[in-house]
């Protein structure tokens, strides 16, 4: 076991920080120390950053979004269309469709999608809320905005199953070639994805 | 310890933020499972979803390791059939069974049996049919093979109409006449060589024969249910072919 150089407290912030996503002992060492260079400058406001956000962040009753309201930013839009609701397994893919600004419409979080490997059902996810939210009379299209994985179409034909009887347009994302793909380096599933649903010029 | 196979993904879960666990089944090594290094990452996503088929190298230290898998793509159906709610919820459902025998047990003819099923998905009532034969392959595989080949009491070959729940053994119509209300049907996909695709009938007996004795012999002694995947694929056959539910 390696000696400790700093305080327990010190050791206890690095070892906090190595829980992180993308960072590792060493980088969290890093961090660490950084942090306590700039402990003014960059410690103190994220103390306080990191205090307020924990107090203040809430999961929006109505779309399971994370904000500090509730309901959520995207929600209370009114230049949002309430007639679309994009459905995505994670907040990760509601923030990643906001960067890419490609809908202006309001989402639906489920959080995560049908996995039996991992014991993931349709009880565990936000299912009934959306089922019951697509009811509503002013929505007319739900966009499956999930995965291009055997798990999120599983997701996607099982959503659809269940808004069968709801007066809505059900779509999903189209699969194909990414901007700055070669043919010849995609897998042979991608490929015939996007042979089958290729568009008009 | 390395050896080289070809496997069908049943399964994968991520390992930390880069890696994933792969879980094979794979022709001499059976259900196999292996860490593959940036197996979460872009590039090898595509390759390690279910029902994709890949040829891969297994090495680990010792034997009853985890070990790592590296792999390359054979077959990567999956994309294909992402699009069909029949075929995805048949892919999860087959992983689902697969995933009943042991680890490292070798079953070729489950193999070779899951690689001619995924090859054949496209149409619902043939995928169908070949679910049921897979389902009756995975009894015999666990040790609760069905004999549908003779009547169980007057040991005839045909018209064989009928399934006894307590043995599994086919019965014949005019042995069974008396006792048909006790009776599982039998459908004459799985009594005969049949040519063409079964009746929406035909395939629901299918379903709730081999469902009888999948519940009875495998899943509830492990106190398991059926995967909610069966009862999918079964509801979207059942919208091509009426009566199969």
């Amino acid at each position: 076991m390696p000696k400790a150089v700093a305080g327990p407290e010190i050791e206890r912030l690095i070892q906090l920080l190595a829980r992180l996503p993308g960072l590792g002992p060493r980088s969290a060492r890093r961090a660490a120390l950084h942090l306590i260079k700039k402990r003014e400058q960059l410690m103190a406001p994220l103390t306080d950053a990191l205090d307020t956000a924990r107090e203040r962040i809430v999961i929006c009753k109505a779309c399971g979004n994370i904000d500090t309201q509730d309901p959520c930013t995207v929600c209370v839009d009114p230049k949002r269309d309430p007639s679309v609701i994009v459905v995505v397994a994670d907040v990760a893919d509601l923030w990643a469709l906001e960067r890419a600004n490609a809908v202006n419409a309001r989402y639906h979080v489920l959080g995560g999608t049908l996995s039996p490997l991992d014991g993931v059902g349709p009880q565990d996810l936000s299912i009934d809320a959306l089922v019951s939210r697509a009811h509503d009379p002013a929505v007319t299209e739900v966009i499956l905005a999930l995965n291009a994985t055997v798990d999120g179409q599983t997701t996607a034909h099982y959503i659809t199953d269940l808004l069968h009887n709801a007066n809505v347009k059900v779509t999903r994302l189209a699969h194909g070639v990414p901007v700055g793909g070669e043919l010849d380096y995609l897998d042979e599933g991608t490929l015939s994805a996007a042979m089958k649903q290729r568009t008009l010029i | 310890m390395h050896w080289l196979d070809d496997g069908i993904v049943l399964g994968v879960r991520k390992h930390g933020e880069a890696n994933a666990i792969l879980e094979l089944m794979t022709r001499e090594h059976g259900r196999h499972l292996g860490l593959v290094r940036g197996g979460a990452g872009s590039r090898m996503r595509p390759l390690l979803q279910p029902g994709n088929s890949l040829r891969a190298i297994w090495r680990a230290r010792l034997d009853d390791q985890l070990g790592s898998y590296t792999v390359e793509g054979l077959n990567l159906r999956a994309g294909a059939l992402l699009t069909s709610s029949h075929a995805v919820y048949a892919v999860t459902h087959l992983a689902a069974l697969a995933r009943l025998l042991p680890e490292r047990d070798p079953h070729d003819v489950v193999y070779d049996s899951l690689e001619s099923i995924l090859n054949s998905l496209d149409d619902p009532a043939t995928a169908a049919a070949h679910v049921v034969h897979f389902e009756m392959q995975m009894l015999a595989e666990l040790g609760f093979g069905l004999d549908l080949m003779s009547c169980a009491a007057t040991g005839q070959t045909d018209d064989l109409v009928y399934v006894s729940p307590k043995s599994g053994r086919a019965v014949s119509r005019e042995a069974g006449e008396e006792w048909r209300d006790r009776l599982l049907a039998l459908p004459a996909f799985l009594a005969e060589d049949q040519h063409g695709a079964p009746s929406g009938v035909d395939i629901g007996r299918g379903f709730a024969l081999t469902g009888f004795f999948l519940s009875r012999y495998v899943l509830e002694p492990r106190n398991l249910g059926f995967p909610d995947a069966r009862a999918h694929f079964i509801a979207a056959i059942s919208r091509v072919l009426p009566n199969a539910a």
